[in-house]
């Protein structure tokens, strides 16, 4: 610790802290346009500048505070009085006057048509640093728009050059495609020849710009930020839970933004779950609808549950099955397995893509190591697992870990670019039991904090509960789990691809003891042995499957699903109800209702209470309330929100009941869960911006331009 | 100076001479395994040689691949530095400074007997890719001044006749003699020594 002045008042500080750091820690706030917690430094804004009174004496010159360290001041001599750092001196305002009206020498005035105002740093700023005039006279410096792609807007005339843009593609998207060519005057950021950025996590360089070059496409000229009702709530895309906020405006999304949570996205989010408004408002269904004559007709909400009441009463419960999608909020899946508890159905699953996950302990299916602390590892083993489509903001995060440390990553999966080095193994998942005296079996015991993480390319396939075997017993003999593991450190990973799963088995939404699970139900459908399937948003399988069975979709898209189904029950999207979701850590987090659903369509688990009172299972919650309160008897850790569990203590016991032995199938290639990013749910589906970015990204769009 | 940017026809492909790799690769080996990127000055520059005095938007493809540097940070430096040309240039390409103290010393009389003699533009080719010619800024001859670059030769001591007999002479395929056109060795006081006289050769 140091001890140093900061306007006249002492403190003791971290000597590793910048000025600015230093500064901000005591409360005094320093303006800044380049500096960003999350990026590296760069000192080319100049707008932090404060004065440093060394011994008493006046500096010979402001300095630019994001860029020095406490420690780099010379040691206090012997009587002289402590170093000291002024924020708020005449000097101080002076050059900070100085730095902001060269900013504005070449920034159009264009404040009243650009999509920042109201949100913009510059602007802010410009009324605590600015003049009310202009000493330039000559021409401003007009510079060519570029293309970035279908999602960021550029407006380079108001680029500052404080170069966020291309430090975040380059150090934590790991795309090195941003740069300023030109340095000097004619100094612009662009791509190379302007093709489009390739990263999922595009759209985060749209809130690092500190004015309005860089603005949202969709969005463009579409609403104010005063006049936005502003809900924090929890995205869907994928199973991390990021934090974001939803901004509306009378009854239509208008935006997505991340919110900081250090433990979970820190403040990025993927392109997906910032640009998938669109899809809340096409595709939507708004009402009841049943099949009539082979035709699906509208309906009223009464003939909608006397349609499935008449097919359920006609249909003895080993004959019924139920599905759960991977968007449904934990208080929608308790619902129905309440209703189908009540009705006698055995047949229950919330795995749609058939993951051989769920039975035995908890940890066997979570990401055990936890999002904030995967970065610590310095050796992690993905097992048919793409972080960067399954889950692109933990992809940053394992690129940090990479780049802090030098963590090593191999993976066993078809060869993908991560945007980091990988040490590929292939794609025989048969290795993992062959891995003694392997080069990574060895990387891995010699690693301090090993980890690996399953994805659901490994565990959808039919030898899935194999795989999972293989990874814990690797796990066992590598360290990762079990009394090898370092003070507590597990290293035991599974990284889900839907938000609803890991909430759907904390409430055992799976087959009862006489029941089928997602592959018996198919067959049941086929050998005509099951005549009835409630779908809760159940969208990824494929609808032929569901043969001449009795279909009821409750759901919030005209997706696959509600095209098969025989009635439609709408219900709310993850923006239009509270809900509660747990991450793929297997924490709890609350989504909030931003905006109400479209016309009849009703939040999931009161359609589903609606339902059980016309089936004469009435189900014991009349309000949210009562709802929670069952939920949190049956998973009691929900109760705390926001809270991941603690690693467990380690007990083999308890890791030898994941998974099951049996053969891995070497001739079958591990390949990727997610073949196109843009299009996993139905939602995005129903997006025209991220069709747009589908067909480019992946349609061979961007190679045309690269080339 | 106008914004450096690529030109807008480009030429479909870049490789560098045998000659010219295996120079590369000798200049990436000076420096510490991880610090190749640091020869990408030098590499663009023999390139630039080899295309004929400009530097091409395949060329930076090639260089960054060489390299492993990503395309986008060629492109940074190759629009960085004004000695890499942009655009074609003529066999001869006629560097004329304008600092400062040529300036004083009469390089506008240089200039104007460039656009008499080569072509009214700047940047601009003439003569059936004979030459073309540039204003640059300092070249550090500045006591020879006034002074332009043809090639790797620098030509000094100029003013309005001088330049247009040296030009003339490339004209007619002539080679000028590179060095002080008033015949001053190097920058030694003109009409002779004015100190140390007594000093033997």
């Amino acid at each position: 610790m140091t001890k140093i002045l900061i306007d006249g008042v002492e403190h003791d500080l971290d000597p590793t802290l910048t000025m600015l750091q230093a500064c901000e820690a005591v409360g005094k706030e320093i303006p800044r346009f380049c500096y960003h917690e999350r990026l590296s430094i760069a000192g080319n804004c100049r707008m932090c500048l404060i004065e440093v009174k060394m011994g008493g004496r006046p500096g010979p010159k402001p300095v630019a505070s994001c860029a020095q360290q406490l420690r780099d001041l010379p040691p206090v001599k012997e009587g002289q009085p402590l170093h000291e750092l002024v924020t708020n001196s005449a000097i101080v305002k002076k050059a900070r006057e100085g730095v902001m009206e060269f900013l504005l020498l070449n920034h159009p005035l264009d404040c009243p048509i650009c999509d920042q105002g109201g949100e913009c740093d510059l602007q802010d700023q410009a009324m605590a640093y600015g003049m009310d005039h202009s000493r330039f006279s000559e021409n401003k410096r007009a510079v060519p728009d570029k293309y970035l792609g279908p999602l960021i807007k550029t407006i380079m005339t108001r680029c500052i050059h404080c170069t966020r843009c291309i430090r975040f593609a380059a150090e934590v998207a790991g795309v090195d495609e941003l740069g300023a060519i030109g340095r000097g005057e004619d100094m612009e950021i662009t791509t190379y020849l302007e093709h489009a950025m390739a990263s999922e996590l595009s759209g985060n360089v749209i809130d690092l710009c500190p004015v309005g070059a860089l603005t949202s496409k969709p969005y463009a000229f579409t609403a104010r930020p005063w006049e936005l009702r502003k809900t924090e709530t929890i995205d869907v895309m994928d199973a991390l839970g990021s934090n974001i906020r939803v901004d509306a405006r009378g009854r239509e999304v208008m935006r997505i933004l991340p919110r900081n949570h250090d433990d979970v996205n820190e403040e990025w989010i993927s392109d997906k779950s910032r640009f998938i408004w669109d899809g809340l408002r096409r595709q939507r269904l708004d009402t009841p609808y049943v099949r009539k004559n082979g035709k699906l007709a509208k309906a009223s909400w009464g003939e909608a549950f006397a349609a499935i009441a008449a097919k359920v009463r006609a249909t003895k419960p080993e004959r019924m099955a139920a599905l759960v999608g991977d968007l449904a909020p934990m208080e929608a899946v308790m619902a129905l397995k309440d209703l189908m508890v009540a009705l006698g159905v055995p047949n229950l699953d919330c795995r749609q893509d058939g993951a051989a996950i769920g039975l035995g302990p908890r940890e066997g299916y979570l990401f055990n190591t936890r999002l904030g602390d995967i970065e610590d590892a310095d050796a992690i083993l993905l097992i048919g697992c793409n972080p960067r489509t399954e889950a692109p903001v933990l992809n940053a995060r394992l690129r940090k870990a990479w780049l802090k440390h030098d963590a090593k990553i191999l993976r066993l999966g078809a060869p993908a670019d991560l945007t980091y080095p990988v040490m590929e193994l292939g794609d025989d998942p048969a290795i993992l039991r062959k891995s003694s005296g392997s080069e990574f079996a060895r990387i891995l015991k010699d690693a301090k904090r090993p980890a690996l993480i399953l994805g659901m390319g490994a565990l959808t396939r039919g030898d899935g509960a194999a795989i999972l075997k293989a990874a814990v017993t690797l796990g066992g003999e590598t360290g990762m789990i079990g009394p090898g593991g370092e003070g507590g450190w597990n290293g035991f990973n599974v990284l889900h691809t839907a938000a609803a799963r890991v909430g759907a088995l904390d409430l055992g939404f799976l087959p009862a003891e006489s029941g089928r699970d997602i592959f018996g139900i198919v067959q049941g459908i086929g050998e005509h042995a099951i005549d009835f399937v409630y779908l809760l948003g159940v969208d990824e399988i494929d609808m032929a499957l569901m043969g001449n069975a009795f279909v009821v979709y409750q759901g919030s898209h005209g997706d696959r699903g509600a095209e098969r189904a025989d009635v439609i029950l709408p219900g709310a999207a993850y923006t239009e109800q509270s809900g509660i979701y747990m991450n793929t850590e297997g924490r709890a987090q609350r989504a909030n209702r931003a905006v109400f659903p479209p016309g009849e369509a009703k939040e999931d688990w009161a359609i589903l209470r609606a339902l059980s009172d016309v089936l004469g299972k009435r189900l014991p919650y009349d309000d949210l309330i009562a709802l929670r309160k069952k939920l949190v008897l049956e998973v009691p850790h929900v109760a705390v929100l926001d809270k991941a569990p603690e690693t467990p203590a380690p007990d083999a016991a308890l890791w030898r009941e994941i998974g099951a032995a049996g053969p891995i199938d070497g001739g079958q290639k591990l390949t990727d869960a997610i073949a196109d990013f843009y299009l996993t749910n139905p939602i995005a589906r129903a997006s025209a911006t991220m069709a747009e970015c589908s067909r480019l990204h992946l349609g061979g769009g961007l190679k045309a331009a690269a080339e | 100076m106008s914004a450096r940017r690529l030109a807008a026809e480009q030429p479909a492909s870049f490789a560098f001479t045998p000659e010219n790799l295996a120079w590369a690769k000798q200049q990436i080996a000076k420096y510490p395994a991880g610090r190749q990127a640091s020869a990408i000055v030098p590499i663009i520059w023999r390139a630039q040689e080899q295309q004929g005095g400009y530097v091409t938007e395949p060329m930076l493809r090639v260089i960054g691949e060489m390299l492993g540097l990503s395309y986008i940070r060629v492109y940074e430096i190759a629009t960085f530095y004004t000695m890499f040309n942009l655009a074609p240039v003529g066999r001869h390409l006629v560097q004329v400074c304008t600092t400062t103290p040529c300036m004083l010393r009469g390089s506008d009389d240089v200039v104007a007997a460039c656009k008499k003699m080569i072509g009214p533009k700047p940047h601009t080719v003439y003569g059936e890719g004979l030459w073309s010619w540039m204003e640059v800024e300092c070249l550090g001859a500045c006591v020879n001044a006034p002074m332009l670059q043809i090639g790797s030769d620098y030509y000094e001591d100029l003013d309005a006749a001088s330049t247009e007999k040296l030009l003339a002479d490339l004209k007619s395929g002539k080679a000028p003699k590179p060095g002080s056109q008033i015949g001053r060795h190097s920058s030694e006081p003109r009409g002779g020594p004015t100190t140390l006289k007594e000093v033997k050769a």
